[in-house]
């Protein structure tokens, strides 16, 4: 098997705060009816994981599960588990009218960490970051400037976007501009 | 610049993470359709000072297609709602008929 | 002489000292001046000259409305013209220039215009340049562009760099003022979430120059503790040097931060500007004080008399030895105790009203000034500095009483509210009588996207101009704020504030109010422009009823500074002479941003690198490496060709083109678009969206299929592929990825959503590579792996396996007529895979080709190209692809369009193949040229060239084309036109030009 790479081979910069890629991410769409009891137990089977509500991302002993649209998921796994579990899914979900493929090459991932971390993406997102605004749980699809992107905020402050990886370089450098010394506002914590 | 709430994700959604996708409630012609019909399916839109229906996409999230309805004068929107419906839902209508009494769109109203 | 006072200045701290050069001579300030107010503080009273006329020009406000003092600031990367000295702090090390003159400020040639500024009255430039009509490219055009524009175009690229930020606020105060401060307290003590912007370093506004009592102490506490208060409070961020830009729909409010305008060498971008949402909008925004029109009043020397106290007691500058005051209004009383106050001279002040001022004016007489009522100024001496005043009465035509000796004027018309902000949304004004001004129509105010109003204007943008009336205005407006975003009031109690009465002020509109036209002539409304009452009287005269076109014909109010200080003038002016009410004649509308930001600031963080997102396949960094020309794509870049060094592109085209044709070669297809449609209604889905039957596709097998609009013209095109018994792979133009995908959606979501079916863009998830030429199979077949014979991969068919190291899905297609294949790997694997091609193809000089190469074999081969063949009117049967339309299905997308009558014309255009008598290459774009002319006196056309290329396989030029009834007219020879005037015969042919029966793909 050839080594795989991501797109920036976890390019970091360090500005007031910290952008990272974070290498290759296993991630699944899947296009399914969300109410349906074949997608619940798929997903416990799979995962061990619960469909998310609207909006929210959860976690499962295999992966994370995030509410992308009324009638798609994004599976976030390793990404050497992510094309096996294409398949258990798909094999889980059995007659069930649903698509379930791989997109793990098809996405960058990037990691925004420090205390200035929401006015990184706040410069970026027309978002409210605010920390009674956005929470832990959430993630948000909207565009970084000029681009598609999703992300959500971990429990330690930790923002991760994915966006196309073909952009990768573009996100970033926004996120990189973002973050030089000097461009802290000093209104979201 | 608009915001809209999109009514698939709950996203109060601001211009640019949408895309206008032009009229709402347009019924489709197809083959056999007379040239009128298919003419008006087409080409034919509504220019109202006031009162419109439309379709916008939240292409900047989660893709969904969806109607809205709005003042195109006070930019005053009356609600958003899903795109698989043929008609504006009731409590809309109600909603403009409060601020336009008599309001007339199409064969809506 | 104007000079810097020993105490005093609010503003200052004089214990940092800052040098600065103004026109290359070296000065002094300190830290918290202005520029303009160093400059008054070294006697530099002329900081420029006007636009039409080159008139000597001083410094005549202290803030954001000013109109003469503009300088081109910094220089190199960080030069900027037109920088108002008012608004600019100084720094170490600033450096500025005056504008608008040549030789130099003190000399200038322009000046002419001056002198002949009575041949120059509005509509000048309308009425002059109409004839001959010759005259305008050779005489006029040059001349008026060498003259016209103010300050310098920046030469360099701006070194700053500049940011956005999106916030959102329950409330948004807009002005740090008395009024702005209360009003946040206001809503901040209520709960809501409050951010409130100050435009200037300092907080506080007039209230801190005019002085008075808050809550029982000097306004200077008041405000420092309001602003500790405000500081306090978790749920309140103030903001200084941060104007409020713009207020847009649906509580959308610009907010343009100058972080380090301040303070250049400090890490961080220049501008910031906020992208805010605010629930409600408080306007708390001052107010300006108008000028008076009287002859004369543009000589560098003559200010505002609240500008005069600014620099008095924010800035400790003395404007002059010796000023007089010139008001309508008791306001400017407080102008003459502020110099008497710092020991400087006021010799009169001419209060224009018969009946004189009140109390302020007594608090005047009792420190001993003299005042006379009824009176104004007839004339004011002096050309490049004040020298003296002519007083006359104001009832008069201007004769004068008597001349006084000073070297500064102070005038007040009146304070006008700065309403901008709330009328950019729509707001509404009504006129006030009393204070002769426009101030917000409460009842008319801008609404949101609930049809409610979302701006409340606050203090004396709002109407009010004493002390008391502002801060009550403003707590309320707070309170208002607070209470339409659903927080209850707390118990934030309204400070105490000692009314101050004051007399009631006489409108004065001209002075002398009979002045006669030569007085007139010389009594500026707008300064910047150079606009004066007669100006306005005679485009009144002309016809120019409404106030927008006196606007735009007399260019009053289209400067810089957008008429902050003439608007009002200039439109009692122009009621007065068509004698109509004042709001009858109404205001020309407010517009945003309320002062000019920065192109910077708008642009954000989008440039260089970063100006638009590049997309770069997986295969890109090794493109980059081996020196590939790029050409955009959508936003993609793509290799046009691989140059080698010395190497020509066309060299390198044909080059790839005859290497792939005799060997084989390597293209980078990866940005193709790669849609799966799935389920059990995903055939019936496709049947729709294709012009072709897709339904009756075998999986493991491939068709070529177009798209068409419901107005029937084709949109894309691509090779499908069916995966299996419920799901298709589209490929799409690089192009049209993502707007096929949003197509499918559309109508799966908004059409059919009764149907199973469900799209995802995989177009990224793989990187694609296509093997192209005679020798492909053997380059695939060292890797190992999969069987790609003949037969078990034979011509559009796929399948999935592994290649060498790598799992792969491979397609025999051919878009070139070589024997080819297109590969799928993981994008993560997509350089190694395009490596391992590359040393496996060694021994047969594998070498990457670009879109040229790709765009000629095509055309050799008479593939349509979407964007090349078609233009959005083009449908497929005008480019012979019948056969890839099914007449068997009752319905597919365009299929009803194509059923009009035009569509079927046998006269369209369609498409032919074109080959040049001479063998010559016929220019991108030329049309076949037809007998007689058109209506327009136009040449006839017969058609158009749609590809043109040389072609290194076939050693000539070759070329597709639309031509009128084209097929039917094979071995004809047409007419092209060239660029440079000639034309190019060709003959109508076949538009297959390489191996018409398809046996190089075929082995």
């Amino acid at each position: 098997m050839s080594e795989a790479v991501s797109a920036l081979q976890g390019a970091v910069s360090e500005g007031f705060a910290r952008v990272k890629e974070t290498g290759l991410r296993g991630m699944i769409t899947l296009r399914c009816d969300l109410a349906s009891g074949a997608l619940a137990k798929a997903l416990k089977a799979v995962l061990g994981a619960k469909v998310p509500g609207q909006r929210r991302i959860v976690d499962g002993a295999g992966g994370r599960v995030a509410w992308m649209s009324p009638d798609e998921l994004l599976i976030l796994c390793a990404h050497d588990r992510a094309q096996a579990m294409v398949g258990e899914l798909a094999a889980a979900l059995g007659r069930e009218h649903a698509l379930v493929v791989n997109v793990s090459d098809a996405r960058a991932v990037f990691a925004v960490s420090g205390t200035g971390a929401r006015e990184v993406l706040a410069k970026l997102a027309p978002v409210d970051l605010s920390d009674e605004a956005f929470q832990p749980g959430e993630i948000r699809r909207t565009r970084l400037a000029q681009v598609p992107a999703a992300f959500w905020i971990n429990q330690d402050g930790r923002f991760e976007i994915v966006c196309f990886r073909s952009v990768a370089q573009y996100v970033f450098d926004i996120l990189k501009v973002s973050a030089e010394p000097g461009g802290e506002i000093g209104v979201l914590t | 610049m608009l915001i809209l709430e999109c009514p698939y994700c709950g996203v109060t959604a601001e211009e640019t993470e949408l895309h206008a996708e032009g009229e709402a409630h347009l019924k489709r012609f197809g083959p056999g359709s007379d040239d009128a019909a298919f003419e008006g399916y087409l080409f034919m839109r509504e220019n109202p000072k006031g009162v419109h229906f439309e379709r916008w996409r939240h292409s900047n999230g989660c893709g969904k297609f969806f109607h809205a309805a709005r003042c195109t004068m006070t930019l005053q929107v009356f609600g958003t709602y899903p795109a698989q419906t043929l008609e504006p839902p009731q409590d809309i209508r109600d909603r403009i008929s409060a601020v336009y009494p008599g309001w007339r769109w199409r064969d809506f109203a | 002489m104007s000079t810097r006072l020993a105490k005093g200045g609010a503003y200052l701290n004089r214990q940092k000292q800052v040098r600065f050069s103004f026109n290359g001579k070296q000065f002094t300030g300190y830290e918290g001046d202005t520029l303009a107010s160093a400059l008054l503080a070294n006697d530099q009273v002329m900081m420029g000259r006007s636009f039409k006329y080159h008139r000597p020009r001083g410094v005549v406000a202290s803030g954001a409305e000013e109109p003469n003092a503009l300088v081109n600031l910094g220089q190199g990367g960080k030069f900027e013209p037109n920088q108002r000295a008012t608004t600019t702090e100084v720094f170490d090390g600033l450096a500025c220039t005056s504008q608008n003159h040549w030789p130099s400020l003190e000399f200038d040639i322009g000046v002419v215009n001056n002198y002949a500024a009575r041949f120059l009255p509005a509509g000048f430039y309308y009425k002059t340049f109409m004839a001959p009509r010759a005259a305008w490219k050779h005489v006029f055009e040059p001349i008026v562009r060498q003259s016209a524009g103010l300050g310098k175009v920046p030469r360099d690229r701006d070194a700053d760099r500049y940011e956005h930020f999106y916030a959102f606020y329950d409330v948004v105060v807009i002005g740090g003022g008395s009024a702005g401060l209360q009003a946040a307290l206001a809503a901040g003590s209520a709960g809501a979430k409050v951010l409130a912007m100050e435009q200037t370093a300092h907080l506080g506004g007039r209230a801190r120059i005019d002085g008075g009592e808050i809550d029982g102490m000097p306004v200077e506490a008041w405000v420092a503790g309001a602003a500790e208060k405000l500081a306090a409070m978790p749920n309140v961020t103030l903001r200084r040097r941060m104007m409020g830009a713009g207020v847009y729909d649906h509580g959308y409010v610009l907010g343009y931060e100058r972080v380090t305008d301040h303070a250049p060498e400090t890490a961080g971008p220049r501008h910031r500007l906020w992208r805010i949402r605010a629930k409600q909008i408080v306007t708390a925004t001052g107010a300006i004080e108008r000028p008076l029109s009287f002859a004369g009043n543009d000589v560098p020397g003559v200010m505002l008399a609240g500008a005069v106290r600014d620099y008095v007691t924010g800035w400790g500058v003395s404007p002059g030895d010796r000023t007089v005051v010139v008001t309508n209004n008791d306001d400017a009383y407080r102008t003459a105790i502020a110099l008497k106050g710092a020991g400087l001279d006021v010799p009169v002040i001419l209060d224009a009203r018969g009946a004189g001022g009140g109390a302020l004016a007594e608090e005047a007489r009792a420190l001993g000034i003299r005042i006379e009522n009824g009176k104004g100024i007839a004339k004011v001496r002096g050309g490049k500095r004040v020298t003296g005043v002519a007083i006359c009465t104001q009832a008069g035509e201007g004769s004068v009483l008597e001349e006084i000796a000073c070297d500064a004027v102070a005038m007040s018309g009146g304070w006008s509210p700065v309403v901008h902000l709330w009328s950019h949304c729509g707001g509404k004004l009504i006129w006030d009588e009393a204070q002769a001004h426009f101030r917000p129509d409460p009842a008319r105010a801008p609404t949101s996207h609930d049809g409610k109003p979302f701006v409340i204007p606050a203090g004396s943008a709002n109407g009010p101009l004493d002390l008391a009336g502002v801060i009550a205005d403003a707590h309320a407006a707070g309170l208002a704020a607070a209470r339409a975003v659903g927080c209850a009031p707390l118990d934030c109690p309204l400070p105490e504030v000692a009314p101050q009465p004051e007399a009631a002020l006489e409108p004065v509109w001209l002075m002398p109010q009979g002045a006669g036209p030569k007085l007139r002539m010389k009594a500026w409304l707008d300064y910047q422009n150079d606009v004066k009452v007669s100006d306005v009287r005679l485009a009144a005269q002309e016809g120019y009823e409404s106030v927008e076109h006196t606007k735009r014909y007399t260019t009053l109010g289209m400067a810089t500074d957008q008429g902050k200080l003439s608007n009002i003038n200039g439109l009692a002016t122009l009621a007065g002479q068509l004698n109509a009410p004042i709001p009858a004649v109404g205001t020309t509308t407010f517009r945003p941003p309320y002062t000019p930001i920065s192109f910077g600031a708008i642009a954000g963080e989008a440039r260089d690198a970063v100006f638009q997102p590049l997309r770069r396949t997986p295969i890109h960094d090794w493109h980059e490496a081996q020196g590939a020309f790029f050409e955009p794509v959508g936003h993609w870049r793509r290799p046009y060709c691989f140059p080698r060094e010395g190497e020509s592109h066309a060299a390198a085209v044909k080059r790839e083109i005859l290497q792939t044709r005799n060997s084989v070669g390597l293209l980078d297809a990866s940005t193709l678009g790669k849609i799966i449609v799935k389920g059990p209604d995903a055939g019936r889905f496709m049947d729709m969206l294709y012009t072709n039957m897709m339904s009756t596709l075998k999986p493991g097998k491939c068709r070529y299929g177009l798209m068409c609009s419901e107005n029937g013209f084709l949109i894309d095109d691509g090779v499908v592929a069916r995966i299996d018994e419920e799901t298709f792979l589209c490929h799409t133009t690089t192009g049209g990825a993502e707007r096929i995908h949003g197509w499918m959606e559309d109508w799966l979501q908004c059409e059919w959503w009764d149907w199973n079916v469900y799209t995802a863009n995989v177009t990224e998830q793989f990187a694609q590579i296509a093997i192209v030429g005679p020798n492909a199979r053997k380059v695939l077949q060292k890797l190992g792996g999969m069987d790609v014979g003949k037969e078990a991969l034979a011509f559009m068919e796929w399948k999935d396996g592994r290649l060498g190291e790598f799992d792969a899905r491979a397609y025999r297609i051919s878009f070139s007529g070589e024997l080819s294949y297109e590969i799928a790997v993981p994008a993560s694997q997509g350089r190694a895979f395009w490596d391992a091609l590359l040393t496996a193809g060694e021994e047969y000089g594998i070498a990457p080709y670009g879109t040229e190469a790709l765009h000629v074999m095509r055309a050799e081969k008479g593939f349509i190209m979407i964007g090349d063949e078609t233009d959005g009117t083009v449908i497929p049967q005008d480019l012979g692809l019948n056969w890839a339309i099914s007449k068997k299905k009752e319905d597919f997308l365009g299929k009803r369009a194509q059923e009009r009558r035009h569509m079927s014309d046998p006269d369209r255009w369609k498409l032919v193949g074109l080959d040049t008598l001479d063998g010559s290459v016929i220019p991108d774009g030329a049309y076949a040229i037809a007998a007689g002319e058109n209506a327009n006196g136009q040449r006839n056309t017969q058609g158009r060239v749609t590809s043109t290329y040389y072609s290194p396989t076939l050693d000539r030029g070759i070329a597709m084309g639309l031509v009128h009834r084209g097929p039917e007219r094979m071995g004809e020879v047409i007419e092209f036109n060239k660029v440079d005037g000639g034309t190019v015969m060709a003959r109508i042919v076949d538009p297959v030009f390489f191996d018409k029966d398809g046996e190089k793909q075929n082995v």
